[in-house]
């Protein structure tokens, strides 16, 4: 288990319950009382943590190196799943997986960006950082599923677009420019949910749907806190103030109106019980999917323009005076 | 304030006024460091006459060069920017905003002009960089669709320019959703039939690359000018070594095949107007 540096007083815990069941292993005296006491504690530690988690802290959370995955999240809702590679141009991009699969019996295009699961497997995956390719990978799945009438389901969890040299070659910006433009036609449910970090474009580029939600230990924000902080306090040290100022919580962006919701994680993080996670999310996307098969295709897709075009706040000058001055 | 604007006392035009930059008035070219004549710059649309550098020009200065007999008419310029989120870094957001709003005689990065180029309706939403560095904020993108749907009621084909550093960060979500606005509102201009041209200077990098910027039926830009998404000291520090000679440039996007062509500025009005005549037969 891997513990965040607030979570020190549940590490000390943890590290007591271990100790009084070597005890018991050595001593064939049983601890049964005091274990269960310290289960207690540990959970009651664990809800008045996560129940006041600072912007930094829930970054933090939602960066964990335990915690679940897109790949994860499909496998477990899905009775089936058939994973598709590549896109037909250049290569297969490991930071973005997609497919289709039957969830209660429908079926549904899963797209989603891919961390790894151990140092080898965060390299292959290239730290869930897609390069044009993996963009162009999404949208070719998102037209299968039109094609086909199938409803598509986005999991956003990249720090990025990967910002490397031969990612410029093949036109980064262009590939998520596409995707943008693309997604706001597609004639099929579009259904996005935040499911780790959601940062700048490269979260975006699979980002455009019906609904947009995020899980409670997320962010989604222009930028990372990291490249904020360097860029406008010139140092790398004022991360938690940035976060704090860009507001990218779920409860920030749901006070703003830009997302549609929060689904709820286990106390502790998804990270503490992953199953739990993803039967909750597999409740949701039923749900939502339900609720946007109603709209025809031309609603759905007028809804989604509306949707992105109301985004955005200013002030509109009304007499003449105000707009010379 | 741009170099020849100071030259001429320092005071802002209006539309009305025309730029006569007094005679004799040299001005230094930023890329080859000599000298010319203002008057001689002017002429050669704000290019060096010696190494044909393109100087950083405003939003304006695009309209003049591009409408006929530079007439145009301002729209949509009542809008400007509120801080929501009430930012603050090393200054709050609203004293930038005052600073920019009062350093650049500007209410906002994007202007949106409307007049006839050729003979014909054009509308030209143009990015200025001195306001915040040309970044898009709630009212960039917002112009921007303000400036798609009055392109769709008059028939016009759409002209951006863009010049931007990208995505504004005191703005955060509301910036980055910017890009959904624009690439949407863009759906609509396509389905209408009528032509977007998307033309990039110096620099158009980020969050405005990864969307209308690289959105065009025709993507033209300036000849040597920084284009790409990320920005070159990001990508030195990610892959650890000097980025090659030219790379990111107009020509380097030409060269991989994310331009329609490029195009000197001296050539731009004659340019668009033939390339908008012949979608017209
Ligand atoms: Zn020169």
């Amino acid at each position: 288990m891997t513990f965040l540096d607030f979570e020190s007083p549940i590490a000390a815990l943890v590290e007591e319950r271990e100790k009084l069941k070597q005890i018991e292993l050595r001593s064939g005296v049983s601890m049964s009382d005091k274990t269960s006491e310290i289960e207690t504690k540990i959970k009651e530690k664990q809800k008045e943590l996560y129940s006041n988690l600072t912007t930094w802290q829930r970054i933090q959370v939602s960066r964990h190196p335990e915690r679940p995955y897109s790949l994860f999240y499909i496998e477990f809702v899905c009775d089936s799943f058939i994973e598709l590679f590549g896109d037909r141009h250049f290569k297969d991009d490991k930071a973005m997986v997609g497919g289709f699969g039957s969830l209660n019996g429908e079926t549904v295009m899963f797209i989603g960006n891919q961390k790894g699961v151990n140092t080898k497997m965060r390299q292959y995956r290239n730290f869930g950082m897609a390069n044009p390719e993996g963009y162009r990978k999404a949208l070719r799945l998102m037209k299968l599923a039109e094609k086909f009438n199938k409803p598509i389901v986005t999991l956003i969890d990249t720090p990025g677009a990967f910002p490397g040299e031969e990612a410029e070659q093949r036109g980064q910006g262009e590939a998520i420019a596409r995707n943008l433009f693309e997604m706001v036609n597609l004639k099929v449910p579009v259904l996005c949910i935040v499911i780790g970090e959601g940062a700048s474009g490269g979260a975006l580029g699979i980002g455009i749907g019906d609904k947009l939600l995020m899980l409670e230990n997320t962010w989604y924000s222009v930028i990372s806190p990291e490249s904020c902080s360097s860029i406008l306090w010139r140092s790398w040290e004022h991360k938690e103030k940035a976060a704090n100022a860009l507001k990218p919580t779920p409860n920030d962006l749901f006070k703003y109106k830009i997302i549609d919701g929060i689904v709820k994680e286990p106390c502790g993080g998804a990270h503490s019980n992953p199953q739990e996670m993803a039967k909750t999310l597999k409740k949701t996307i039923h749900k939502y999917l339900e609720e946007l098969k109603a709209q025809t295709p031309e609603e759905r897709i007028e809804n989604r323009i509306n949707k992105f075009s109301k985004i955005g706040v200013y002030e509109t000058l009304q007499t003449k005076e105000e707009i010379q001055g | 304030m741009s170099w020849w604007k100071r030259i001429r006392k320092g005071v802002e035009t209006s539309t009305s006024e025309k730029k006569e930059a007094p005679d004799g008035v040299w001005h230094q070219c930023t890329n080859c460091k000599k000298a010319s004549l203002v008057t001689e710059m002017k002429a050669h649309a704000y290019t060096c006459p010696l190494c044909n550098h393109h100087e950083k020009i405003d939003a304006d200065d695009y309209f003049d060069l591009i409408f006929d007999k530079s007439i145009w008419e301002e729209k949509f310029s009542n809008l400007v920017p509120v801080d929501t989120l009430e930012f603050a870094d090393l200054k709050p957001y609203k004293q930038r905003i005052h600073e920019a709003t009062v350093n650049s005689g500007l209410k906002e990065a994007m202007r949106v002009g409307y007049g006839k180029a050729g003979g014909e309706n054009l509308t030209i939403a143009a990015m200025d960089f001195r306001f915040i560095g040309g970044s898009m904020g709630s009212v960039v993108g917002e112009k921007i669709a303000f400036a798609i749907d009055w392109a769709i009621e008059n028939k016009s084909p759409l002209l951006i320019i863009s010049k931007s550093g990208g995505a504004r960060m005191q703005e955060s979500a509301f910036s980055l959703m910017q890009m959904a606005k624009t690439s949407a509102k863009l759906t609509q201009l396509a389905n209408a039939k009528l032509p977007y041209i998307s033309l990039l200077t110096n620099p158009t990098t980020g969050g405005v690359t990864a969307s209308f910027a690289m959105l065009g039926d025709f993507n033209i830009a300036e000849p040597g000018a920084l284009i790409g998404f990320a920005g070159p000291r990001v990508i030195e520090e990610t892959i650890k070594k000097k980025l090659p000679e030219g790379f990111q440039t107009s020509e380097f996007q030409l060269e991989n095949g994310f331009l329609d062509f490029i195009v000197d500025r001296k050539q731009l009005r004659d340019k668009i107007i033939t390339l908008l005549d012949l979608l017209k037969n």
